[in-house]
Order: C-alpha cells, then sequence, then structure tokens
C-alpha cells in the first residue's frame, strides 16, 4: 500500500462522503465549537448526557477528508460510553497519531486513521473532533463539581 | 535560462522530498535563503557580533557600517529619500502594528473612518480594527468585484471627507491583484487621509518607488525577499515619523534619560528600541544586493511568464477553480479541486515532493467572501521553472485522479 492510501483508506473515505451523525441535536447538554486556527477547519460538537455517560453525539462542520472522517467516527465510537472512558479513548486516539503502541482493540473504524501518523502536518486536522469532546467533558465535570450536587440544573 | 544558474546559488532547493526532487512553490510564505544571505549572517556571528552603537571598540565600527549599512541598501531599493525614512522592525506585522499603535491611536478619533479592503492580511486588518475600538473611528470596506479587483470608482466613493487612513495591500496574498496604489494615494490624499501599504506580497515581486506612489507608510518583510526572518521593515514619510511617538521605550532608542523624563533619539532609531536583529539586517542588505544585480524587472518578466504558464494549463483541467483575476495579476494562484479540500490537494502534492500552501492564508474574511473555507496556493519566484509547473500540473490531475478513485 502506498503512503497515501495507507492515508487516505477506504473507510476514512466512507465516512467522510457520507458522515455519520452529522447534524445538530435538539436540547443537547454540550456545545462546542473549536476550530483550527490555522487551517481554518471549524467542527461543532453537540452531545447529550445521563447519569456519567453520553447519550448522544451528533457534529456540524467544514474541513478536510481527515477532519471531518475522525468526527464522523468519534461520535460513533463514544456514543453510550462514561465520560473517563471517552477521555481514555481519545487519550490512545491521540497516541496512536503519535505512533506509540497503544490498546486498539475497541478502535474498530478509528483504526484506519493510523495512517495519519505519517503526515504530521494532518495530526491536528484528525484529533480536532476530539479535542472538542475532551473539552466538552472536562468542562462540564469541572462544572459539576461547582453544583454541589445539585441535579436539578440541566 | 535565468533559473538554471540561479538555483544552484540556493541549497535548500537542491534536496529530494518524498523521494522526489523538491519542487517548491510556497514562495509567498517565504522565499528561499541564497548561500550568500546564508554566509553574510553567518559571518556577522563568526567575525563581527558587537551590539550597535553601544561600545567604543573595534568591531563597532564594522557593526555600524553593516547595519546601516543595510539600511542604506534598503533606503536605494525602494527608492526612500533618506534613512531617517527606513525603520527595521521584525517584520510586516510588526511594521503594521507600529503604525496603527502610534499613529492610529493619536491621530484617529470618534467620527473618522479607516478605508480598509476584504483582501487584507489579517496584520493589515486586526491593527486597525484595534485602533477602531480603542478611538472610535469607523472600518469602512471597499467594494470588490467578483474577479477579486477593486473599481476605481469604488474606490472613490468609500473615500469621503471624513476618510483619515487608508489601510490596503499592494499584492493580495490570496487573489494575486495587484492594487492601483498611486490612484488610491492620490485620493487619500486629496481628503487629507495617509494611506498605509502592506508591502509584504509586493515589494519582493515588482518594482517600488515610495516617492512615485506618494506611499506614506510601507511595510515588508525581509524573509519573502530571500533574507532572513525576523527582519522587516517599516518605510514612513519623514514628516509623518518625525511627529509620531515610539510605542517600545528603553534601550537604544533614548537621547537623555532624567529621573521624571526622557527624550528620544532622532530617526530612524527612536522607532528601534532594544538590541535589533543586525545579523537579519545584513542578510536582508545581501538578499538586496542578490535583486538588484538580477534587476528586480527581470524578476517580475519571469514570475509574469510562469504565472501566465500555469494559469493556462490550469485552466485547461476541469474542476478546478482559480480565484482573482486572469489578468494582470502577481506572481501567485489559488485554487480549489472541486470536492477536494486543499488540505488533501496539498498532502498529495507533497507525496510527489511539491509544496504548495493550503488553508485559509491568514485572510478569513476573504474566504468568507469568496465563500469557501479553505484553498490551495502555488506560488513563485526567480528560481522557479517551467519544468517544475509541468511537474505540479501533472501532480494536480494525479490528484484529481486519486480522489476521483477513492470516492467511486
Amino acid at each position: 500500500m502506498s503512503s497515501l492510501d495507507n492515508l487516505y483508506r477506504s473507510v476514512i473515505m466512507d465516512h467522510y462522503q457520507s458522515p455519520r451523525n452529522k447534524g445538530s441535536l435538539e436540547n443537547p447538554d454540550l456545545t462546542i465549537q473549536l476550530k483550527n486556527p490555522t487551517c481554518g477547519d471549524r467542527i461543532t460538537l453537540y452531545m447529550k448526557l445521563e447519569n456519567g455517560k453520553i447519550n448522544d453525539a451528533r457534529f456540524e462542520g467544514e474541513g478536510c477528508s481527515i477532519s471531518m472522517s475522525s468526527a464522523s467516527m468519534m461520535t460513533q465510537a463514544i456514543k453510550g460510553l462514561e465520560y473517563n472512558q471517552a477521555l481514555d479513548l481519545a487519550d490512545r486516539f491521540s497516541k496512536m497519531l503519535l505512533g506509540e503502541e497503544v490498546e486498539k482493540e475497541d478502535f474498530e473504524d478509528l483504526e484506519a486513521l493510523q495512517g495519519v501518523h505519517q503526515f504530521p502536518a494532518r495530526i491536528k486536522c484528525a484529533t480536532l473532533a476530539w479535542k472538542a469532546m475532551e473539552k466538552g467533558i472536562k468542562d462540564h465535570d469541572h462544572n459539576h463539581e461547582h453544583e454541589h450536587h445539585d441535579h436539578d440544573q440541566k | 535560462m535565468i533559473s538554471q544558474e540561479i538555483r544552484k546559488q540556493f541549497p535548500i532547493l537542491n534536496q529530494r522530498v518524498n523521494g522526489h526532487p523538491l519542487v517548491y512553490l510556497d514562495n509567498a510564505a517565504t522565499v528561499k535563503k541564497r548561500i550568500q544571505v546564508i554566509e553574510a549572517t553567518d559571518n556577522y556571528y563568526r567575525n563581527i557580533n558587537s551590539n550597535v552603537q553601544r561600545v567604543v571598540h573595534k568591531l563597532i565600527t564594522w557593526d555600524t557600517d553593516t547595519y546601516e549599512g543595510a539600511r542604506e541598501k534598503v533606503r536605494a531599493f525602494i527608492s526612500a529619500n533618506s534613512t531617517e525614512e527606513i525603520i527595521f522592525t521584525s517584520g510586516t506585522t510588526a511594521s503594521l502594528n507600529l503604525v496603527a499603535q502610534s499613529y492610529g491611536r493619536s491621530y484617529l478619533k470618534k467620527g473618522d473612518e479607516i478605508v480598509i479592503t476584504y483582501m487584507e492580511h489579517h496584520s493589515n486588518l486586526i491593527p486597525w480594527q484595534q485602533v477602531a475600538k480603542a478611538t472610535g473611528a469607523t472600518l469602512k470596506y471597499i467594494p470588490m468585484q467578483q474577479n477579486g479587483t477593486m473599481k476605481l470608482e469604488n474606490i472613490k466613493a468609500t473615500i469621503t471627507k471624513n476618510t483619515k487612513l487608508v489601510a490596503m495591500t499592494q499584492v493580495s496574498n490570496v487573489l494575486g491583484t495587484i492594487n492601483p496604489i498611486q490612484e488610491v494615494a492620490k485620493l487619500a490624499h486629496d481628503v487629507g487621509a495617509v494611506i498605509v501599504v502592506d508591502g509584504a506580497q509586493s515589494v519582493p515581486h515588482i518594482k517600488i518607488d515610495v516617492q512615485a506612489l506618494d506611499i506614506d507608510f510601507l511595510a515588508f518583510s525581509g524573509h519573502k525577499m530571500g533574507g532572513p526572518t525576523g527582519i522587516g521593515v517599516l518605510y514612513g514619510k519623514k514628516q509623518l515619523l518625525e511627529k509620531m511617538e515610539p510605542v517600545e521605550f528603553g534601550g537604544e532608542m533614548i537621547d537623555v534619560v532624567e529621573l521624571y523624563d526622557s527624550t528620544w533619539k532622532e530617526l530612524p532609531w527612536k522607532f528601534e528600541g532594544g538590541t535589533p536583529i543586525i545579523a537579519g539586517a545584513v542578510g536582508l542588505g545581501a538578499a538586496i544586493d542578490f535583486i538588484q544585480s538580477i534587476g528586480m524587472e527581470e524578476i517580475e518578466k519571469h514570475e509574469t511568464a510562469l504565472v501566465n504558464n500555469t494559469l493556462e494549463k490550469m485552466g485547461a483541467i476541469e474542476g478546478v477553480s482559480i480565484y482573482g483575476p486572469m489578468k494582470e495579476r502577481s506572481g501567485l494562484i489559488t485554487f480549489n479541486i472541486d470536492g477536494v479540500h486543499s488540505h488533501d490537494v496539498a498532502t498529495v502534492l507533497d507525496t510527489e515532493g511539491i509544496a504548495v500552501r493550503a488553508g485559509h492564508h491568514c485572510a478569513q474574511p476573504l474566504m468568507n467572501w469568496l465563500n469557501v473555507s479553505a484553498t490551495a496556493r502555488v506560488s513563485f519566484y526567480l528560481y522557479n521553472t517551467d519544468e517544475e509547473i509541468d511537474i505540479f500540473i501533472k501532480g494536480l490531475k494525479k490528484t484529481k485522479e486519486y480522489f476521483g478513485h477513492v470516492f467511486s
């Protein structure tokens, strides 16, 4: 496989052309907008949360095949995960892009993005959606700590 | 064949990227350095290296000669009246910010208008947004036509008696448009306004005579004309610079310092607080020597031939959109391949050893105007060849085919 074919695996192109979970969510618990200021890619990630889990996730945005397919794959992968599981997945995904050996058993489609490792200029494309998710969960967790477990606040 | 002999003088061009000879087509971002420029900065650190003006030992005279010698080379290069009008900065961004912070904040007030264009690089836009916020002046945009040029009548209609400053790039880093600076300067002066010209993309590629154009301020960068990074220039008319306050205070820029008050050195040094990038100025001087030995007319001629050749060949490829005017443009072409994001274009070309730019080119308002999120760009310099254009065109076709294939 040429390095190009390794980057643009068919599963990536499939997610790019037919993105999963594209669009907005009604009454999301979290809406995170993030841009890659150096290249102009942007994403809006919507998430619904319940009992410490990500119940639903959808995204809107504009960008290259790598950033958009990664966002599409991520929304699939994080649905139903507990916060710390989602953060752990994001961590392992980032490490894979940096060329580190990580546990990939639960990666499914995400593994196709491994080829990005050979294109350092594109790593930020692949991590954009994940950064949005991490930011959302971490900010939410932080705010939650200050709510003194007031469950009525939504 | 001007290029083949010249190419040898730029050592970085002689390398392979991803198994292919480097085809460097990102000269609007930065121009590669000639060996003599590298040697000039190297020589400065090896054999000269002392501070400017402060000390009294043997090396200092050489040093001041070289730093001030570079200033004289810049003066001659842009046909300024005096070296008092040549201020060394860290680059175009710093030069434009200097004008905005010093002139803009002192001489603009509520109700005044700053006239600007949709095609400005962020560094000739944000400083004026900040001046407008601080002073209550308003920003006014000159309407632009679909082909990325501005009609003189629209420029004329936008500049009014309330206009105090016109900020305009001479050459758009995205569209390649060459703006009619001389005419705009006259329109600005007719209403008593000053014109601030972003010359980052023009000074390296077009012959500039600041007195003939009657420009009040001109900002440009050393590295985009083959000099080192970290050195740039602000040209300003003497009578304007004289009435402006420095924005950086401290070492090197003072005359007398007392407990509660101080006075400044004369022009241009009052604007050069702190130890400057001396080696950068020396390297810039070497780059100017080279440009002068070739002649700006030759550089312009060569780049125009390259851009016309490329436009013709790109125009023949179906599904390639080209932005900006098709005639009378500078040596750069911004484009998109239908259905393929510019990052993906740049990545495929990179695997062929071809370096192009992809993204928003620090011109987000212009990207919005064009209704695109990102574009790819090729830009030329003296050392580029027709053979490289052919390699690029082949790469472009390959990119189109590749994505046509993976999408099918």
